[in-house]
């Protein structure tokens, strides 16, 4: 059983003396990308929601980044997937990833061709 | 820790008792099942996202849906779902402190944290039912069209939402209730909106500074981003379309835009509520194990971190419904 845990974040900029101490640590953190995201989306500054990346809006793919990192720092510090050995981590990491994103890519993509339809195909659906 | 581990068959790699992954059998299996249920919600979030890319021009703005905090009047977008989420973190971090006192035998501690816990997500669920009761009750009321389109309304002078019950007239109706003492054949009515078609139609004529909203989402120039506001005259054009007063939000119809943004709301924050709940019940029956000394006994709190897994998964899961019902 892993009692010892590793007690660095960011790359090891951060050190922190006990496991208590990381997980308030982290907690700061976490509420503070929280505070960012509710800021920003209340603000929704101009030059985000104006330029877009890929078809997305920077604001969105902004939204999206501080999520995945939220995610890694639950999963990492919380549920103590640093401390895991590398073959759970990657057998419980990399399978939803791979998944979710194949299908991700597949709806969108779907979805965004339906759009098409609805608007350029002569098809009455706002009457 | 693995109290089935036995000794003698350590130097045979296949007679059982290994932990090549250096996780327990039940630790590894609450993985294993995270795994599946995380990609159940990355089917419900992606069907999700497939509606909405499908309907992109006309699908609700969540900033203008969700603006009630309790106790509170006014317009308060997002405050009171960032304070649920931090509820949450918050309650997962009492769990990660529960499971760190688990790992240093301290009883004491443990059962200080688990409480804390339960009363965290006690509180959220409580949220998560008020959010729900605000939603289906509607704060303006709408029209919707024969295409299935909604109409809401909007104040010119002020450009700000109009509800229902400012500008419709009352008319006098010769409706009468069919009651199960006249018939033999008998239905319940059923929900009933407050005002009738006739009344939000009349009472928009009679109203010159009240304007329609349409769903549409204006895709550039300076408005980019809000919904399109008719003119007065387009508004008393596109009110003939009319065929239902909409109020609130259920299954089948949505006061708030598209039906389908409704059935998601529903579904994916209910399925997620249904786990906080179901994580509160896990975490209630440890509580009392812990109380009753059961892990202490056992030697060890491993069904805390097992538990806990579960908990910060709950967590992790509306981190993503937060990102991608509420802010994108």
């Amino acid at each position: 059983m892993a009692h010892e845990h590793k007690l660095e974040i960011f790359r090891g900029l951060v050190k922190f003396k006990s496991n208590t101490q990381k997980i308030w640590g982290v907690l700061i953190f976490l509420t503070i990308v929280t505070a960012v995201e509710v800021a920003l989306g209340i603000t929704k500054p101009e030059f985000l929601t104006d330029n877009s990346f890929l078809a997305m809006k920077l604001l969105n793919w902004i939204f999206i980044i501080l999520t995945l990192v939220k995610a890694y720092y639950i999963t990492w510090d919380f549920m103590h997937m640093r401390d895991e050995k590398s073959s759970l981590r990657r057998a419980v990491v990399w399978t939803p990833i791979f998944l979710v994103f194949y299908l991700l890519f597949i709806l969108l993509f779907e979805a965004d061709y339906i759009y098409g339809v609805f608007k350029d195909g002569f098809v009455a659906w706002n009457f | 820790m693995n109290s089935t581990v036995t000794t003698d068959t350590k130097e045979k790699v296949w007679g059982g008792g290994n932990q090549p992954l250096n996780a327990s059998y039940g630790k590894l299996m609450m993985w294993f099942f995270l795994v599946s249920d995380a990609l159940t919600f990355s089917g419900f979030l992606a069907a999700y996202g497939f509606s909405r890319f499908k309907f992109i021009e006309t699908w609700p703005i969540a900033d203008e849906v969700f603006t009630h905090v309790p106790f509170f009047h006014g317009n308060f977008p997002m405050y009171y779902v960032a304070f649920m989420t931090f509820i949450l973190i918050m309650s997962s971090v009492t769990m990660v402190l529960a499971v760190d006192a688990g790992h240093n035998m301290k009883k004491n501690s443990v059962t200080w944290y688990l409480l804390l816990t339960i009363i965290g997500g006690a509180i959220f669920v409580g949220s998560q039912a008020w959010e729900w009761a605000t939603f289906i009750k509607g704060d303006y009321g709408a029209v919707e069209t024969r295409g299935g389109r909604v109409l809401q309304f909007v104040n010119s002078d002020t450009g700000e939402r109009a509800a229902l019950a400012d500008f419709a007239r009352t008319m006098p109706t010769t409706r009468e209730a069919h009651e199960r003492k006249n018939g033999i054949w008998y239905y319940d009515e059923g929900y009933r909106p407050s005002y009738s078609l006739e009344e939000v139609a009349s009472g928009l004529k009679a109203s010159p500074n009240i304007v329609i909203r349409t769903e549409a989402i204006h895709q550039e120039g300076e408005s980019q981003g809000e919904k399109t506001v008719l003119s007065r005259e387009a508004s008393l054009e596109k009110i003939k379309d009319g065929k239902l007063v909409v109020e609130g939000a259920n299954l089948i119809r949505n006061e708030y835009g598209s039906r389908l943004f409704a059935d998601f709301f529903f579904f994916i924050t209910g399925f997620h509520g249904f786990h906080v709940f179901s994580g509160v019940i896990f975490n209630l029956i440890i509580f009392f194990n812990v109380i009753l000394g059961t892990y202490e006994r056992r030697g060890h709190y491993e069904m805390v971190e097992k538990v806990g897994l579960y908990w910060h998964f709950v967590d992790l899961v509306w981190v993503f419904v937060f990102t991608f019902f509420y802010l994108v």
